[in-house]
């Protein structure tokens, strides 16, 4: 039996990292003991070894909470725990369809920041009821009168009925399961009419193959029903439905409004495309608007270390994409690093993500290359080409122009780093659209190349402000600019991995950082070896690593043959880990270090 | 077929483990040990020399070499009675050579007579250091005049004398080393052995480093030209650069270690000391157990104080082969590497150095040149990277 309209609460929470949405969570699924004590763990709903360990989301992730209110009446109650970080912010906007209402969970202690205030945009957009929730009330720091005053004049939503809340301690989270009863809307359908449903997400399990999450708008779902995908045509058996609680609990049906899961012999996440319409075969049914697909903006080469290892990365990459829609792969070759992948990825952390599970699942160790944007090439006989690696740079004679992507972002920090920010958006070709403040917190929001912020931008920024500034961009489109490429050529070969887009006016100060840098990381050979960077055939920054002048064993006797045995063995082993160029070897870590700017 | 080690032959090495003191540089196996009953270890010496016969009393001993630790710290009958046992168990070249390392201390220049009656026809004296100030940083218990009147009576009572220096020293400016090294080459006979002072870890100067309190050491650009300028010196004086810190008149030459740099076959015995020995067609890596009591309680209980014996691979040998004969103005033969390994270093490796004027290849024979002499670890790490 499902349940009935009225009595279902479909939700999600908007919050910063580290603003206790993920602890909050846990404490509304330990409240409604939808999970025992002794099955208890912190960060319940991230599942993945890496969203434990960086205490980030990064699937969404669904569960269904069985609720008594103060009125005795059972409610069911699904929350959808969506990322916070801008890299899945499509996760976060089609997550956020498939609920009436949000939590907007702010730290007490810290206020409204940039995650905040972009994710509540999209909370707003789908109509969403807004709850607002004052978390971290146990710590000394927490200021309520004033982060609720923010929140009024940040954001503009009326924050006089926000819950005071500490998920730590569990103050306040039986306010807060009512105020999802009586504040947030039920949903709307009918259960007579034809199936309607939308897909939310799947992802593929070992076991049961693709997992898909439905939101039922009308109509009910059952076992054995015959299911179609609208945009395509297919249709499948649905062989199990379920709901998450959190662990997977088969049921018999889905009724409107409800969410849970099907599977249905899927082979392929590709299959399935998120924002899909879902019906029963033979029935017609108006589709659902649907979701913009997210489409990769940075792209690095991923290349094994082990050259031999070319199969296997191919094999984790392929497995990986199947779970994972939003990230693109096409087999690459580079003269300096052998086989290995081209990667386009929603952004740095979503790259750093799928490198780190490379490497840790399937225990391949990666080099990876500098991250660089798509940029447009328009030709001089009018052909626009789409520019995934600098390496691929045409001919500049057949080039008419360049244009690059551009990005409109958002910093939040406190004065008193103001001007640092300022400098950094305005070293970074920025340019400034606004800048307002909210009692001692600045906002500004600046037009950046994409190009410029994928790389440090948020390292030097979190750097800059002492941790205290937040950033979120949006992609706002293409503007030509004066760009090249420049090449490095180290003992007189260029080395194509370390090719990089650089605007016209900055090359000469990014190309001398860059062999400034190569210097330092690249070891000492038996013979002097020239580090330039140029654009075209000219030469604009020049260093020289001098010669390694004394490498030898002392004292060298009977006694000490194994010793040193082993010690070269070692040294082998950490040369066999370098790249050769020529006769020049190059450690793994110097193709991002390289890029690294310290200014 | 004769096995490979004889190519270089064979030698002996007693490792005695005590000290009177522990110098910060130093990271060889050594302790300082209040009472040390003298009977009991030459007993226990005795025994492992019987039992390393046993598996080699065919072969003709070229070297003794009595190293440590501190060998001059043993009494004139302890290392009488152990020579006397090494005689009855193998028969000896005509010219064998026995060294034994002495601290130039007046107590133990003492003993020296002792020593040439027991047997020992070489001393190698740890000098170390020409001024004072130098020896105390270095931890040495002996003053300078010390160390010349012990090297004054060792050239008396040995046929042959060598000693040892260190340079690149805290605080050593290429002049003060150039300064020093002249009186030295003054004070040395036909040998002279010179190191550079290198950082070991879990040494007293390894951890002084560590903390960033160890100061004044010279750069390595400041340690290549003192490097080359000991080279030069000695070549003026006739003394060829024969190993990387090894000077010699020719024919000088210490046989024992050439044996090491030669790839030859060598016993150990006493704590923690390294063997190679060929039996069966085999070379094996063998050694000792470490601590000095446990050495000694598994000699006096099992009959033998080895803990560790390994067959060596082809490729560990040709590793091994090169790592020691490349030491060697003399190089190595590649014939002999191609019988070892049964492979060949890659030619191209070998040209590419040869054009950065790194090692010489002619008739068979590799070396490393004088240019290439302070860069062998490099150079090693090329022509072993493909094996």
């Amino acid at each position: 039996m499902s349940t009935d309209l009225s009595h279902i609460r479909n939700f999600s929470i908007v919050a910063h990292i580290d603003h206790g949405k993920s602890t909050l969570a846990d404490r509304l699924i330990q409240e409604t003991g939808t999970v025992q004590d002794r099955d208890m763990k912190a960060q319940l709903l991230d599942s993945m070894d890496i969203e434990r360990e960086r205490g980030i989301t990064i699937k969404a992730n669904t569960v269904r909470i069985d609720y008594t209110a103060n009125n005795g009446q059972d409610y069911v109650l699904n929350l959808i725990d969506t990322p916070g970080h801008v890299d899945f912010a499509y996760e976060v906007s089609r997550s956020m369809r498939a609920v009436e209402g949000s939590l907007l969970v702010v730290d007490s202690t810290q206020g409204v920041e940039a995650q905040t205030l972009a994710n509540v945009y999209q909370a707003i957009d789908a109509d969403h009821e807004l709850v607002p929730i004052l978390n971290k009330i146990d710590l000394p720091a927490s200021d309520l009168d004033r982060v609720a005053e923010q929140i009024e004049d940040v954001i503009g939503i009326d924050a006089s009925g926000a819950i005071p809340v500490s998920a730590k301690t569990g103050q306040g989270i039986r306010e807060t399961l009512e105020a999802i009863v009586e504040h947030l809307p039920a949903p709307t359908g009918d259960a007579d009419a034809p199936l309607k449903a939308m897909l939310v997400d799947s992802w593929y399990d070992a076991y049961l193959g693709v997992i898909v999450l439905v939101r039922i708008i009308d109509g009910k779902l059952k076992k054995g029903d015959k299911i179609k995908f609208l945009s395509n045509g297919t249709v499948h058996p649905v062989d199990r439905i379920g709901v998450f609680r959190p662990e997977m609990a088969v049921i018999d049906e889905l009724g409107p409004g409800e969410i849970g899961f099907l599977t249905a012999s899927i082979k392929q996440v590709r299959d399935t495309r998120v924002g899909d319409t879902i019906t029963h075969d033979k029935k017609e049914v108006e589709a659902l608007p649907g979701f913009k697909p997210a489409q990769p903006v940075v792209f690095c080469g991923l290349f094994p270390v082990d050259n031999a290892e070319f199969e296997d990365l191919r094999d984790a990459i392929e497995k990986l994409a199947l779970n994972d829609a939003s990230f693109s792969y096409e087999m690459e070759t580079s003269a300096a690093l052998g086989f290995g992948f081209r990667c386009g990825f929603l952004g740095l952390l979503h790259l750093e993500v799928i490198r780190d599970r490379i490497e840790r699942e399937y225990n391949i160790e990666l080099i990876t290359t500098a991250p660089s944007v798509i940029y447009h090439i328009y030709m001089r006989d009018g052909e626009m080409l789409e520019l995934h690696n600098p390496a691929d740079m045409p001919d500049l004679t057949l080039v008419d122009h360049l244009e690059e992507p551009r990005i409109k972002a958002t910093i939040l920090v406190p004065d008193e780093y103001l001007g640092d920010v300022l400098k950094l958006c305005q070293d970074r070709r920025g340019i400034q659209e606004d800048l307002t403040y909210a009692g001692s917190r600045a906002m500004v929001v600046y037009d950046l190349p994409l190009n410029e912020v994928v790389f440090d931008f948020y390292d030097r920024l979190k750097s800059v402000t002492k941790g205290y500034a937040s950033f979120d961009y949006q992609m706002i489109g293409y503007r030509e600019d004066r760009l090249v490429k420049m090449s490095i050529l180290v003992n007189e070969e260029p080395v194509d991995a370390l090719s990089t887009m650089v605007h016209f006016d900055r090359a000469e100060q990014r190309g001398r950082a860059m062999v400034e840098k190569l210097k330092d990381l690249i070891p000492r050979h038996m013979f002097k070896i020239p580090i330039q960077a140029a654009i075209g055939g000219r030469v604009i920054a020049r260093e020289t690593l001098s010669a390694m002048r004394k490498d030898v064993t002392a004292k060298c006797y009977g006694g000490d043959a194994t010793r040193k045995k082993k010690l070269l063995e070692k040294q082998k082993a950490g040369k066999k880990k370098m790249r050769q160029f020529g006769k020049v070897d190059i450690p793994q870590e110097a193709f991002i270090s390289a890029l690294k700017m310290d200014g | 077929m004769q096995d490979d080690w004889q190519n270089a032959g064979f030698g002996l090495y007693i490792h005695w483990p005590f000290c009177s003191a522990k110098c910060p540089y130093c990271d060889f196996n050594s302790y300082v040990a209040d009472h040390i009953d003298e009977d009991r270890w030459v007993r226990a010496y005795i025994r492992e020399i019987e039992r390393i016969a046993s598996q080699t009393s065919d072969r003709i001993l070229k070297s003794v070499f009595f190293g440590g630790g501190t060998p001059s710290l043993m009494s004139e009958n302890a290392v009488g009675a152990i020579l006397e046992a090494v005689g009855k168990n193998w028969r000896f070249t005509n010219d064998i050579e026995i060294t034994l390392e002495a601290n130039p201390t007046s107590v133990e220049a003492s003993r020296f007579e002792g020593y040439r009656a027991a047997g020992v026809n070489r001393v190698s004296l740890g000098i170390q250091a020409l001024n004072d100030p130098d020896l105390k940083r270095l931890g040495r218990l002996h003053s300078v005049a010390e160390g010349l009147a012990a090297l004054e009576i060792a050239k008396k009572t040995f046929e042959r004398t060598s000693f040892d220096l260190i340079y690149s020293r805290q605080d050593q400016t290429l002049a003060d080393w150039e300064t020093e090294l002249r009186v030295a080459l003054d004070l040395a006979g036909d040998h002279l052995s010179m190191y550079q002072l290198t950082i070991e870890p879990n040494t007293a100067f390894g951890d002084r480093y560590k903390a960033g309190k160890l100061k004044g050491l010279p750069s390595e650009d400041a340690e290549a030209d003192m490097y080359f300028r000991t080279q030069e010196l000695c070549a003026d004086r006739g003394l060829c650069s024969y190993e990387v810190s090894n000077f010699a008149q020719k024919g000088a030459e210490s046989r024992h270690n050439l044996i090491y740099w030669r790839y030859g076959d060598y016993a150990g015995i006493g704590p923690g000391a390294h063997g190679r020995l060929t039996l069966g067609g085999h070379r094996f890596a063998t050694e000792t157990e470490l601590s000095p009591m446990g050495w000694l309680t598994k000699v006096e209980k099992n009959g033998s104080g080895e803990v560790a014996r390994s067959s060596l691979s082809k490729q560990e040998q040709g590793t091994e082969f090169l790592l020691m004969g490349l030491r060697l103005a003399e190089g190595v033969s590649l014939d002999r590497y191609s019988h070892l390994t049964g492979s060949a270093i890659s030619p191209s490796v070998i040209e590419n150095l040869s054009e950065l004027g790194m090692v010489r290849l002619e008739n068979g024979i590799l070396q490393v040149s004088e240019k290439g002499r302070p860069l062998i670890n490099a150079i090693l790490r090329d022509l072993l990277a493909d094996q």
